[in-house]
């Protein structure tokens, strides 16, 4: 399988088209990784936020390919061109998704709320000033304003709104995008989160962080929640649950 | 555009508070075999609204599901299985438009991808 994945051809591209990247290749790199448990999960729904080529959506339907359950596949972007080379790209390997123009998951978003089981994002990442984001064209793939989170900020609670109680997001995230704090805030909506795939080159150190629900950390926060009703202020949180905190974000656990 | 993904989808305009489902206007339908793959449909079929493909099938031709939500039961008969299959998967719809039933905006289905991009008064 990992052979199919490298031969993914760009047979077609655009020159407004975001080419894949390091960052495209460490993504799909740790869904190979992970394409053991990807099988065991059984995905029935699966998205990609910001398609641009097509060749992530691709690459997780060749990994996902016989899974017995089948799949259905869906990608979204902003950019006219990028539906189009996904919709070659798709095509010339054998495989199909269904392709939205749209931003982020509008238009999804309600009726497809807590059905999705894998969302993969590899987004506009880069720190820029602000007035880049959202532009028209390439600008617009790499483009992510401050600390590179503008759009990174708006997708998550999305994920989080879209994702089954079983859903994993798969996203790229740059050193620049500060992880933990990510992580942080994604554990604060009851995920847990590991990276999958930490990859340094010479411009960019880039990780590939994975994302799921985690019933401990639904209860801790619904316990601290209550806490804090009842008095017990952020700054009386216990010396244990800052500890805990800080040590989330290297422990390996089950996903 | 499978009936599948229009079953997703909604009107995300802003202030519109009943944007499902969208009315399908079809210029051109075209249709491709899919393999059938029972365990998919099965799991599918919870996560579906169903009336909503029974109007959509209806509006691209295609007839022959039950008109009211079948029991569950009926995932075991492959001539169910078969229908089901090919109005969920196979029917798409390659050009035309999805209209807000609230509003009537209509959102441009080409070259059968839609195109849910808002005005900037929209959102
Ligand atoms: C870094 S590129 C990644 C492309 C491709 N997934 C890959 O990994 O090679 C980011 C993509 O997200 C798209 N994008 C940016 N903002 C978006 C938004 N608000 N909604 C949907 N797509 C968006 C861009 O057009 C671009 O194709």
């Amino acid at each position: 399988m990992p052979s199919m994945i490298a031969q993914i051809r760009l047979v077609s591209s655009h020159p407004e088209v975001y080419e894949p990247c390091e960052d495209s290749f460490a993504l799909v790199d740790a869904l190979l990784a992970d394409r053991s448990k990807l099988l065991e999960h059984q995905p029935a729904l699966c998205l990609e936020i910001g398609c641009g080529s097509g060749y992530v959506i691709t690459s997780l339907a060749l990994i996902l390919g016989h899974a017995e359950s089948g799949a259905y596949y869906m990608a979204t972007d902003i950019n006219p061109y990028a539906i189009q080379v996904t919709s070659e790209t798709l095509e010339a390997h054998g495989v199909y998704a269904e392709l939205i123009r749209t931003n982020i998951a509008s238009g999804l978003e309600g009726r497809l709320d807590g059905l999705v089981d894998v969302i993969v994002c590899n987004p506009p990442y880069v720190p820029t000033p602000e007035d880049e984001v959202g532009r028209d064209g390439i600008a617009s793939s790499w483009a992510g304003g401050e600390n590179g989170r503008r759009v990174i900020d708006k997708i998550l609670p999305i994920a989080d709104n879209l994702l089954s109680e079983k859903g994993w997001l798969y996203m790229v995230l740059l050193a620049e995008n500060n992880p933990s704090e990510v992580c942080l805030q994604m554990r604060e909506k009851g995920f847990a989160s590991r990276i999958v795939v930490q990859r340094s080159t010479e411009e960019e150190t880039l990780h590939i962080v994975k994302f799921w629900r985690d019933p401990d950390i639904q209860i801790e926060n619904n316990e601290s929640r209550s806490k804090n009703r009842n008095g017990n202020t952020k700054a009386s949180e216990s010396f244990f649950t800052q500890m805990s905190r800080l040590s989330f974000w290297k422990r390996d656990s089950e996903q | 555009m499978k009936l599948l993904t229009h079953n997703m989808l909604s009107s995300n305009i802003k202030g519109v508070t009943n944007g499902f489902p969208l009315k399908i206007e079809a210029e051109k339908i075209i249709e491709r075999p899919v393999e059938i793959n029972p365990v998919f449909l099965k799991n599918m079929f919870a996560k579906l609204e169903w009336k909503p493909l029974v109007e959509a099938s209806r509006t691209m031709g295609f007839s022959e599901l039950p008109e009211d939500v079948p029991d569950m039961s009926v995932l075991d008969s492959d001539e169910f299985l078969q229908k089901f299959h090919h109005a969920l998967l196979e029917i798409h719809l390659e050009e035309g438009a999805l209209v807000c039933p609230e509003t009537g905006r209509k959102f441009p289905v080409q070259k059968g991808i839609p195109n849910m991009m808002l005005h900037e008064d929209e959102v």
